[in-house]
């Protein structure tokens, strides 16, 4: 039952995966929809993040993580190389969290 | 310009080696929660090899341990359902041919879409593509096998806070798109759409939502013409996930 579990989860995931970069091809899309792909990603991401930053198993992620990706996304609008935003981020959560904010 | 191209590359290196890093620890965690939950190792670290999906990985150990394989198998999919979008986004990055098509797409995740989508020009978004995906399959993976090697001990990563490193990275490589008003009307609209519908809906579900944000340029094709998405969009400055 998991060997079944596993190469189905495994096949799924591949198939979703390789269906889009090749259907970008044979798919001939019109030139406005092909001009929505990359906006289509920027929100698939936007809401990775912010679901990601906000939310746990379908609640509220806490006080912590929220806080230290508001550092984080505070230091990349100010331009901070992409290494700082990532360790302050989690710095900031990490260290938080040892005061015990949850 | 040839310094700079040689500067971006350096930059490109040691960006994705940070998040490397993330991901080599939550790779141990997985490694360690899975083998934790009552999995064999070599599940765990064939589901790491073959699914190369962080979320649907640790969804998938959870439920098949609470004893719902079909619960796993159907909410790790509807959780990596949005790769599809993803593969047709980056599918020049990917390249062309059969062996890189095979290949390229089992790398195709969050982060190396996000580092693509990040690049200028057709060249550093191949370079970044395959860079992001060969580099965080080998953490993965290796911290996979590590962390079921060592067990608990590596189990907790929310202490070091990497779960904020995830989102802060994406916010990081979303922001200079954003700039650009149409996408960040679209990518706010989204990431309002999922977070307000995450606590109602199957997890996976409400990102796949976030596509309702391209809505948004359909239905306002008049320059400045008005409605609630404007006045989200004007006063947020782009800050993807920003915890109100």
């Amino acid at each position: 039952m998991l060997i079944a579990v596993i190469v189905a989860l495994a096949v799924g995931t591949y198939g979703f995966r390789l269906a889009g970069v090749l259907l970008h091809d044979r798919l001939d899309l019109p030139a406005p929809l092909r001009r929505m792909l990359p906006l289509a990603a920027a929100a698939l991401l936007a809401a990775l993040a912010g679901t990601a930053a906000l939310t746990d198993s379908g609640g509220f992620a806490g006080v912590a993580r929220p806080l230290g990706v508001a550092v984080g996304a505070a230091l990349a609008w100010l331009k901070a190389p992409f290494v700082v935003v990532v360790v302050s981020a989690a710095a900031t959560a990490a260290l938080l969290r040892l005061a015990g904010v949850p | 310009m040839r310094t700079a191209e040689r500067t971006a590359a350096g930059s490109l290196t040691r960006d994705v080696g940070a998040i490397g890093l993330a991901v080599f620890a939550v790779g141990m965690s997985f490694g360690a929660i899975g083998v934790a939950s009552g999995l064999p190792a070599w599940a765990v670290i064939t589901m790491s090899v073959v699914v190369f999906a962080g979320g649907a990985q640790f969804m998938a150990v959870g439920l098949v341990a609470a004893g719902n394989p079909f619960a796993a198998v159907f909410a790790g999919l509807l959780l990596n359902a949005r790769h599809l979008p993803f593969g047709l986004a980056v599918a020049d990055a990917v390249g062309a041919g059969w062996h890189r098509r095979l290949v390229g797409s089992h790398v195709l995740i969050d982060e190396s879409v996000a580092f693509t989508m990040a690049q200028p020009d057709p060249a550093s978004r191949r370079r970044a593509y395959w860079l992001t995906g060969v580099t965080l399959f080998l953490t993965w993976n290796v911290g996979g096998v590590l962390g079921v090697l060592l067990g608990e001990a590596v189990g907790d990563t929310d202490a070091l806070g990497l779960d904020a490193a995830f989102p802060a990275g994406l916010i990081a490589l979303l922001l200079p798109s954003l700039r650009d008003k149409q996408t960040r009307d679209v990518a706010l609209a989204g990431a309002l759409v999922a977070v307000v519908t995450t606590p109602l809906l199957p997890a996976g579900l409400p990102v796949l939502l976030a596509l309702s944000g391209l809505l948004l340029p359909l239905v306002r094709r008049r320059p400045g013409g008005g409605g609630a998405a404007v006045a989200r969009g004007g006063s947020e400055h782009g800050r993807g996930g920003d915890p109100c």
